[in-house]
């Protein structure tokens, strides 16, 4: 398609402005429905907002929401804790247990297809309104009818007796036990990221391997020399996607908190000025994850 | 002769070494395979474990319950009785109505998500522009910041719709599909921006050549596109369609905050279920087990969905591509 009434531009130009025409509708989007939105979260984070039938009404309060949401409201202080030493607990487990997944599905064995329908699974079993219902079920809370809670307890208090004896550090030792404890959620949230590492392994050229083979490297030194460098971008792309999915997670007590502050209770200048909140310990996690990895990470050239 | 060479060959000290080595790294071979049998067997089973629950749980009678040697299969696998659960709920969640729409609005959304994402994810991977990089930080930062922060203000936006006062009354949209249309169209569904870095990624993978060809002969930019890069992408396309099926059809924040929870889709009629079941009428365990067959019916047609797509689910992963 000529652009017609554009008819001295270079080359270069007429690329260019296609490229505005391919993401004009993100533009558009954006500014719409994500940037509008952002200021108007800001304003409504200082103010009481209440909905009138012919539009709504602003209060400015200054920092009273914030000051609600910490001093007031009963819950908020201990789920916000709660919920980010949660994120912190499953990233580097989530991340493991993905990247060890990865592994070991893109080895070669019997009812690797199978092995591999089922891993992903998860992706599809993700309807937050399932895990109420199941959370409210009372096969899980009256009749004691799952007996995984006991089990995995018992599990627990045997591996925390081996953990002491080993005089493994305190804090490891907890780690260890919240991470067992939290195993079926772990695996189900290692879905895409098991996607994303699987993908970055089958991806690396196999002339590598060959080579690392006629060398002599044994299969340690190939895993640590070849495999781990080359798939290490997606390490960083791994941890953004697992804490994005955490928002939406089932099971999120803060996010559960937030929106009933705003849909249950109406007070949308607390739910948002949590969210603000809520927001900043996210971004200060990333920014520490970027600071931690983006060095280390290799990349190869195109 | 080969045999006597061979009886030669065993005596050498060398071969020994050999035949001992490809023994016991034989043996490591057959360990490694156990303990991986193992593993993929024990976290599919942490997988399939709920899922199971449910289906089992929804075979049974009251009366299995109550029996503490009955876990998995019921004493008796009552035909009747399993057709009276889901007859039951198939009346009470409004079942063809409910799953038609859901299934309408989850195909609309996907289909303009995916549309979007493609066209967006072109723009990114084939074109340079000022602030190309910029606008792609942009795209993550929409993934990056937590829904509920432009929640409120989305559902006065839709509320009072004027398009920042560019039109002279404002619409309400709410109750309506609008708010679902204009934002995936625009790339700003929910984890929109997932699908377009997905969809930048493909198409940076696929050949330039093709395309300049295409162009050099005489194809316009869209028809390009829409001819030589769209049939190549394809099989992505379908997965971030998948994606996004899925995650509109469990979706219930967003759902519920731009249609409420009375519309008649499939998460608020199984939400609708734990206000239909009183204690007086029924019993706690006859609740639970007409609360896991409703979740079985909620799951069914996503799982029919992902038995028929997950070849190629797999095999575009297989053949790389998604992330790169």
């Amino acid at each position: 398609m000529r652009i017609k009434f554009l008819p001295r531009f270079t080359l270069r130009r007429k690329r260019a402005i296609w490229g505005y025409v391919f993401i004009s509708p993100f533009i558009i989007g954006f500014i719409a429905f994500f940037l509008g939105p952002i200021v108007q979260s800001i304003i409504f984070a200082f103010n009481e907002l209440s909905i009138k039938a012919a539009g709504f009404d602003l209060k400015y309060v200054g920092w009273e929401n914030f000051r609600y949401a910490l001093r007031v409201d009963p819950d908020f202080l201990r789920v916000f804790t709660e919920t980010t030493v949660q994120i912190l607990v499953d990233l580097p487990a989530v991340i493991l247990f993905s990247f060890f997944a990865a592994n070991l599905l893109n080895q070669k064995f019997r009812g690797r297809w199978m092995a591999r329908v089922i891993f992903f699974l998860p992706v599809i079993l993700t309807a937050g309104i399932v895990y109420r219902f199941e959370s409210g079920d009372i096969l899980t809370d009256v009749l004691g009818y799952v007996p995984d809670e006991t089990e995995v307890f018992s599990v627990s208090q045997s591996m925390m007796g081996l953990l002491m004896v080993l005089r493994m550090p305190a804090s490891f030792t907890q780690y260890i036990l919240t991470a067992v404890e939290r195993v079926p959620d772990i695996i189900n949230a290692s879905a895409i990221p098991i996607v994303v590492f699987l993908s970055a392994l089958q991806g690396i050229p196999s002339s590598l391997y060959e080579c690392a083979a006629i060398e002599g490297a044994t299969g340690w030194e190939t895993f640590w020399k070849i495999t781990f460098p080359l798939v290490s971008p997606l390490f960083l792309t791994n941890i953004i996607y697992i804490i994005v999915d955490s928002f939406t997670r089932p099971g999120n007590t803060l996010v559960d908190l937030i929106n009933d502050a705003a849909w249950g209770r109406g007070i949308y200048g607390v739910s948002v000025a949590m969210t603000w909140m809520y927001f900043g310990v996210i971004a200060v996690i990333l920014v520490l994850v970027f600071l931690l990895l983006a060095r280390r990470v290799v990349y190869m050239e195109e | 002769m080969a045999a006597e060479l061979m009886r030669n060959l065993k005596n050498t000290p060398e071969v020994r070494r050999r035949k001992k080595f490809f023994l016991s790294h034989f043996w490591g071979e057959m360990l490694w395979s156990l303990v991986r049998g193992i593993l993929v067997m024990g976290i599919c089973y942490i997988i399939i474990y709920p899922l199971l629950i449910k289906l089992s749980s929804s075979m049974m009678t009251e009366k299995d319950m109550y029996d503490m040697l009955v876990k998995w299969i019921p004493r008796k696998l009552n035909y009747d009785s399993i057709v009276q659960n889901y007859k039951l709920l198939y009346g009470f969640m409004n079942y063809p109505r409910a799953l038609f729409n859901s299934l309408v609005l989850a195909t609309t959304v996907a289909l303009l998500q995916m549309i979007s994402a493609s066209l967006i994810g072109y723009g990114f991977a084939r074109f340079d522009f000022l602030g190309k990089n910029l606008f792609f930080v942009l795209v993550i930062m929409t993934l990056l910041v937590p829904p509920q922060m432009i929640m409120v203000p989305l559902f006065l936006n839709f509320r009072f719709f004027d398009f920042f006062g560019m039109m002279p009354v404002s619409v309400n949209l709410l109750g309506t599909y609008w708010p679902f249309i204009l934002t995936s169209i625009t790339g700003m569904g929910l984890r929109n921006g997932f699908f377009i870095y997905i969809m930048r990624q493909v198409f940076r993978g696929l050949p330039k050549s093709l395309e300049e060809a295409a162009l050099v002969d005489g194809a316009g930019q869209l028809r390009t596109f829409f001819r030589i890069m769209i049939p190549g992408a394809a099989s992505a396309m379908l997965v971030v369609f998948l994606f996004a099926f899925v995650w509109q059809y469990n979706d219930y924040q967003f759902t519920r905050m731009y249609l409420s929870n009375t519309a008649t889709l499939l998460p608020f009629s199984l939400e609708q279920l734990t206000r239909a079941f009183d204690v007086e009428r029924y019993s706690k365990e006859y609740i639970s087990i007409l609360n896991n067959t409703g979740m079985i019916m909620f799951i069914a047609p996503l799982l029919l969905l992902y038995a028929f797509l997950q070849r190629y689910f797999i095999e575009s992963i297989e053949r790389t591509g998604i992330v790169g």
